[in-house]
């Protein structure tokens, strides 16, 4: 309840007993799933061409648990923001349904509205506008008053480290500054899940890992779910506790990042050799290690994976030492989530 | 009710945003003054030789009016691309705002914006010489406020349609070119062939244009004010289903 400076409180609550309005933000969730989608499919009429279709999403299974921080990882192209758009109402789904904090997204979307947060990757304020009035601008749409929206907007804005922005014009702030104040739009009506299209788009380096604090911080201290979009896998490393990967319109992998990583067959050794007959006789070499995979070799390079690369690399370098052969360069790698993505749909993220 | 409620909101917010523009609402109040100041002496002969009744003034200002208000509200839809474009409009879609609201709230902010040019107008008229009754003024600054509802919620519309100001920009010179050459704004229909005169018929500005000249020279019981203000009141209808109804698409 918002607090009440009227004197006639008691009459304002009796309606209220009376009819005895369920507060959603009680509402006990029994499953504790706060996205169920269940074959949710979006196809576009392609242009050009009558009668044909693309399907951008071809029918995906989702949940999210409340409280987690989930990664929606995948190509640009791969249908990351169609299906984030339709989660959030902004496009409609052709076929499937889907729960969304509680709501039927097809029978009641403006309900979903009011209980999700979005922030899109094309930003949330008018450049010319002021910080403090685009946000209680904001609030008012969702039924909040004014001194509420205001109260709320600083503390948000405190929160995440835009303490004295509140009269400053949008446009005059920091693209990192622009991106949080995007999340506290976002957030200025306290829901529960909040949507992040490709959160650290266009952000220098320094700007990303500070976002990437706050959002976290978001999770830990309010408790909000996050959804997120990204095609960093960096990104959806450090930041989901669960990883969706999602290529060509379905989802082809999920779990946490080290599970995903487990799917790769161990660590990357790649050698670096004088001449290419000093590499096709390492690569035999190579080839004879236990647990090794069949190496690949590439002009002066040698490529292949082994279980657990630290104990393989001194084993690796007697034998070479024993054949003659003098390695320039050796590279040990752990599976990152673009060797998962590489495994598993043959192509790498980065193309 | 939410509807005017979010319509508030929306317009408050654009309010605000037009009113920081001083340089826009600046040239927005110039641009009427050079219409009457730089154009307006060349219509004092034409006035006295033509087909028009009355004296300059009263043929060339209602012209003017509609023309404010045609012109003040067809190129609106820039702005509200540029919204889309730093993503205002996605935010308050995704928020539970009624989707007539977004777009309303837009088009009363322009209103609001020509109704003071038109007074501006006005204003700087009387100083020049105008004089026709009060009543005539008020029917006038109404239909200048119909059209330019009615061309800011089609403008906002083909805006939010296209989300492409290459599109806007031939789209809304198309519409405006055949409006205005047809309308009599700038010289009475009567000097036009009777082909001409036919074609002009079907162009509702120019019953439009003819309804304010009749109440500028205080014919108020002319049935053709009637029909002038009826026509831009179908004019808003249009205009307010056709952008609802695009905006109302945005999430489909």
């Amino acid at each position: 309840m918002k607090p009440q400076s009227h004197p006639f409180q008691p009459i304002r609550r009796m309606p209220a007993v009376l009819i005895a309005v369920p507060n959603n933000d009680n509402e006990a969730q029994v499953t504790n799933t706060i996205i169920e989608a269940k074959g949710l499919k979006r196809s576009f009429k392609a242009k050009g061409a009558k009668g044909k279709t693309i399907d951008a999403v071809r029918g995906i299974d989702l949940s999210v648990r409340e409280g987690e921080i989930v990664g929606f990882l995948g190509p640009n192209g791969a249908g990351k923001t169609t299906t984030l758009k339709m989660l959030c109402t902004l496009l409609k789904p052709t076929d499937g349904s889907a729960t969304v904090v509680g709501a039927d997204l097809r029978r009641d979307p403006v309900e979903v509205r009011r209980r999700i947060g979005y922030v899109s990757q094309a930003g949330s304020t008018s450049p010319e506008a002021r910080v403090g009035q685009e946000i209680v601008s904001h609030a008012r749409l969702y039924g909040i008053d004014k001194q509420v929206a205001i109260q709320r907007g600083k503390e948000l804005l405190a929160a995440l480290d835009l303490g004295e922005i509140w009269d400053r014009t949008c446009g005059s702030l920091s693209g990192g500054q622009r991106r949080r104040l995007d999340i506290v739009m976002g957030l200025v009506h306290q829901p529960r899940l909040v949507f992040l299209d490709e959160p650290s788009t266009g952000l220098d380096p320094q700007s990303r890992a500070n976002l990437w604090n706050h959002i976290r911080k978001l999770r830990d201290e309010l408790g909000t779910t996050v959804f997120l979009t990204t095609h960093y896998m960096d990104e959806a490393d450090s930041l989901s506790d669960r990883i969706l990967i999602i290529d060509h319109g379905t989802i082809v992998a999920e779990g946490t990042p080290t599970e995903l990583k487990k799917r790769v067959s161990g660590d990357t050794i790649t050698l670096t050799l004088r001449s290419e007959a000093d590499a096709t006789w390492a690569s035999q070499i190579a080839g004879r290690l236990q647990g090794a995979d069949a190496p690949a070799t590439e002009a002066h390079v040698v490529r292949f994976h082994v279980p657990d690369g630290a104990t393989a690399l001194p084993v690796l370098l007697g034998d070479l030492t024993k054949a003659g052969i003098d390695a320039i360069g050796v590279d040990v790698n752990r599976p990152t989530l673009d060797d998962v993505f590489l495994t598993l749909t043959g192509r790498s993220l980065r193309d | 009710m939410s509807f005017v409620r979010d319509t508030w909101i929306i317009f408050e917010r654009s309010m605000l945003l037009a009113l920081r523009q001083p340089e826009w609402v600046v040239i927005g109040l110039m641009q009427p003054v050079l219409y009457l100041t730089l154009f307006g002496p060349l219509l004092q002969t034409i006035a006295a030789t033509s087909g028009f009744e009355g004296d300059a003034w009263q043929v060339f200002v209602p012209g003017l009016l509609v023309q404010l208000g045609i012109f003040g509200g067809l190129f609106v839809g820039f702005g509200i691309i540029a919204e889309w474009r730093s993503g205002v409009i996605d935010r308050q879609l995704v928020s539970p705002a009624s989707r007539a609201a977004i777009i309303t709230g837009r088009t009363l902010r322009d209103v609001v914006v020509i109704l003071v040019q038109a007074i501006v107008l006005v204003g700087a008229a009387f100083f020049m010489g105008l004089r026709v009754p009060a009543g005539a003024l008020l029917i006038g600054l109404v239909l200048v406020a119909l059209l330019g509802a009615a061309f800011s919620f089609i403008s906002n519309a083909i805006g939010m349609a296209t989300k492409s100001e290459d599109a806007l920009a031939p789209i809304a010179n198309t519409l405006a070119l055949p409006i205005l050459l047809l309308s009599g704004i700038l010289l009475p229909m009567t000097l036009a062939p009777a082909w001409l005169q036919v074609v002009a018929n079907f162009n509702p500005f120019k019953h439009i244009v003819e309804a304010l000249r009749a109440v500028f020279l205080g014919h108020f019981s002319d049935p053709i004010v009637w029909i002038g203000l009826l026509l831009a009141v179908v004019l808003v209808v249009i205009g307010a289903w056709v952008g609802s109804r695009v905006l109302t698409a945005q999430t489909k």
